[in-house]
């Protein structure tokens, strides 16, 4: 029997760009086969899962060059998926399910998405409906079928983006990092239905995902691409992860059974103790934006020079608006935010001006005006890419420093200590849009920590980060810590809890819950 | 959307809300053609009489029909009142001053125009408030033939434009965290300026990912073997449609004669 999947000294080069995405690549999948692709960023684990799905087109009006072969069931990839089209059945030989859950929902309403796919299949009308209900229920969607997609959390978005692709009935499930984007309930429940799903219908896997504690019970098959082209290791899965386990680690992927913590300076910061009061929370409550209702009340807390405060809770619960208040961003709905001496320092009366009233009161970060607020207080926000301001990563190390009034030399000085401090020196002239996640993570938080905030609040800073950017993190944040920068990071992650909280806030019911775990001293 | 225009809102489903998008669309297609055809206080105001006649059958309430069309009316004010100042005078001058005044004619103008712009807009809001963007899509594609890759490109586009008006106030937070803003003015502009870039490289991005999802489940893949995609919610005209623009065609030839008989119809152009 043929293999489903089969690759010969096949490459791939994107028009526009000099370098192969992929290059010499020899690879076969067998039907029903659960294969994890690994491989350093840019090695073209997702240019090989866009070429399986039949997307790239290397023809006259084509978006790159191919070479070699990429062969489904004997048949060009690209040609196999206008066949698939063209036979009226709806089925579909691969079903490609990408990172970005918000990126991916075609109409608005979740029925009407899941039969796009039917529909371009040429599937007659009578026989969309019971299959868009089937691949509903498949992935635990319980929805009706006019529910809006726009009411829907990420991770049942990324479910609601796997049924469409299920209810095609593919004979390989391409998945291209499904849950990087994922809380981790989220990104659990995902893994669950496609485990489930895989083991129904008996259909194969081709997974790129760098989460592998997560996903390594699901295939039997590893595949590690090298950069240059060409196939690095093969074979079952604990001998490769055996094999190549320190190579992968450096890597950044995360593997079972191996903590990312780096050694050292990383313990729980203590809570109350040495430092002084920087900020507290006394009757706060946030409202959801837009409607203004509140979905947390009568908060009382507070913020030490030198603690690290985790923010947690589930999605909604209001967790990013509390952050916004601290940072803040945005003016609570009830109750206040107040600065205390040693963060207000000595403010000058330039605050946010206002055409009518009496100036806000000086303790109120969200009255300040937005220079004197980033050098007390410093925020790092879940998609980096809403912070970029400037062409290039240099510039926006610069725009900082420059709002507090420096120039020449000591703004150089500054942006120089950090990019070699998180290892963008060699960035430096790079746009910010053009580089990897990893990186935009790190230049996000650089661009914070340039006014040398002594608090600075991050919202999910840890989301979908390979296990080197995270282990870089958490070091950054730790020694942030032990030179009195008070840290409030809301976040899911349990390892960045353990390894730095010293109080956390449980977000809850419409209420805060403080905890000081046991252990801190 | 703050306007209101866009609100789904609950709509009592009648026989014209119900009615197929294209039908509705024509109607108010030929109200817009015919009113525009002359400026007379006759006619335009007969059409919006007849319209608010004809409410109650759209299943739209007055309270859901002034939140949607608040807009609209606010736009039919301003420019009633400088047709009014500064329009052509005819008839008796009731009141001058300086560049501007007011006559009979200008006053009679004036409600023209305004009546006008409310007759022609309200079809528009009732359309929009009775129409799910997807059912008038599905309607272009399979009654008018309009190019499934074409509506449907633009079906996902308006649900991006949702999800962008998130990223927009994302943005402008972002933006205070970094320490822009607060500089008067003329820094403010600029600052907008490079909020609308961002938005634009974030939109361009999410629209690239959306076409590989789509393209990924078969999207524009049979058009080359010419086979046709289906549609999962079939959308046809039924005879309950030729009666609504029936209906439709009947108001517009109704306030043309009311406009005709009364002397006071006529044609722009002339």
């Amino acid at each position: 029997m043929s293999p489903l999947l089969s690759a010969r000294g096949w490459g791939w080069r994107w028009n526009a760009r000099r370098a192969h995405a992929v290059q010499g690549l020899d690879l076969e999948v067998e039907a029903g086969e659960r294969v994890l692709l690994l491989g350093a960023s840019g090695a073209g684990k997702s240019t090989l899962l866009a070429g399986a799905a039949g997307l790239l087109d290397g023809g006259p009006d084509g978006t790159g060059e191919a070479e070699g072969q990429l062969l489904l069931d004997g048949v060009p990839a690209h040609e196999a998926r206008q066949l698939a089209v063209a036979a009226g059945a709806g089925r579909a030989r691969t079903g490609l399910l990408l990172q970005d859950p918000q990126a991916q929902t075609v109409l608005a309403r979740v029925g009407d998405d899941v039969a796009f796919g039917l529909e371009n299949h040429a599937v007659p009308a009578e026989r969309i409906w019971p299959r868009v209900d089937a691949a509903l229920d498949d992935v635990g969607l319980r929805l009706p079928r006019d529910h809006p997609t726009s009411r829907l959390s990420g991770g049942q978005r990324q479910r609601l983006a796997l049924a469409g692709v299920l209810a095609l009935q593919p004979r390989l499930l391409l998945l291209d990092e499904p849950t990087a984007m994922l809380d981790p309930e989220g990104a659990a429940a995902l893994r669950d239905v496609v485990a489930e799903r895989l083991a129904a219908t008996g259909a194969g896997l081709l997974l790129v995902e760098h989460r592998v504690d997560l996903w390594v019970d699901l295939v039997d098959r590893v595949v590690v691409l090298a950069p240059g082209g060409g196939v690095l290791a093969d074979g079952p899965v604990g001998r490769v992860l055996a094999e190549r386990g320190d190579e992968l680690a450096a890597a950044g992927v995360w593997l079972p059974g191996r903590a990312a913590v780096p050694a050292g300076r990383v313990r729980p910061r203590p809570p109350g103790g040495a430092g002084e009061v920087l900020l507290s929370l006394e009757g706060v409550a946030v409202g959801r934006r837009g409607s203004g209702a509140p979905v947390l009340t009568g908060v009382d807390a507070e913020v030490r020079a030198g603690s690290f405060t985790a923010l947690r809770g589930v999605n909604g619960a209001g967790k990013s608006t509390l952050a916004l208040a601290v940072a803040g961003l945005v003016p609570p709905v009830s109750g206040r935010v107040r600065a205390h001496p040693a963060l207000v320092g000595g403010l000058a009366a330039r605050r946010r001006r206002r055409p009518w009233g009496s100036p806000p009161p000086a303790d109120d970060p969200a009255g300040w005006a937005p220079r004197d607020l980033v050098s007390r207080v410093g925020s790092v926000f879940q998609d980096p890419r809403h912070q970029f301001v400037a062409q290039t990563v240099a510039d926006e190390l610069a725009v900082g420093p420059r709002r507090l009034g420096l120039v020449g030399e000591q703004v150089d000085l500054r942006v120089a200590e950090l990019l070699e401090r998180l290892r963008l020196d060699r960035l430096a002239r790079a746009n910010p849009f053009t580089l990897s996640g990893g990186e935009q993570r790190r230049l996000s938080v650089a661009t914070a920590l340039a006014t040398r905030p002594r608090v600075l609040v991050l919202d999910e800073p840890t989301f979908g980060q390979d296990a080197r950017t995270w282990a870089e993190l958490v070091d950054l944040l730790a020694g942030l810590c032990d030179t009195g920068t008070a840290v409030v990071a809301a976040t899911h992650d349990v390892d960045l809890c353990d390894a730095l909280a010293g109080a956390t806030w449980w977000v809850g019911d419409g209420r805060l819950r403080t905890e000081v775990p046991v252990s801190a001293p | 959307m703050s306007t209101g225009l866009l609100d789904p809102g609950a709509v009592r489903p009648t026989v014209l809300a119900r009615a197929n998008p294209v039908a509705k669309l024509a109607v108010s297609t030929l109200l817009a053609v015919v009113l525009l055809l002359s400026v007379d206080v006759v006619t335009a105001g007969t059409a919006v009489a007849l319209e608010l006649l004809a409410l109650p059958l759209v299943g739209l309430g007055v309270r859901g029909l002034l939140r949607r069309s608040a807009v609209l009316l606010l736009a039919a004010v301003p420019v009633s009142v400088l047709t009014v100042l500064v329009g052509v005078d005819s008839g008796a001058v009731l009141l001058e001053a300086g560049p501007l005044s007011v006559s009979t004619g200008s006053l009679e103008s004036g409600a023209a125009v305004g009546l006008r712009v409310v007759a022609i807009a309200l079809p528009g809001v009732v359309l929009l408030a009775t129409t799910d963007p997807t059912d008038l899509g599905d309607a272009l594609a399979q009654v008018l033939r309009i190019s499934p890759r074409f509506v449907l490109a633009a079906l996902a586009a308006f649900r991006v434009v949702d999800v962008l008006a998130e990223e927009w106030q994302q943005l402008g937070l972002a933006r205070r965290a970094r320490g822009l803003g607060g500089d008067g003015l003329l820094a403010g502009v600029r600052d907008v300026a490079g909020r609308v870039f961002v938005l634009l490289v974030i939109a361009v991005r999410r629209a690239a990912v959306l076409a590989t999802a789509m393209e990924a489940r078969g999207f524009g893949a049979g058009e080359r073997r010419g086979a046709d995609r289906t549609w999962a919610r079939p959308s046809r005209l039924r005879a309950s449609d030729v009666l609504v623009v029936a209906g439709g065609a009947l108001l517009a030839a109704t306030a043309t004669a009311a406009g005709v008989a009364a002397g006071t119809w006529q044609l722009l152009l002339t």
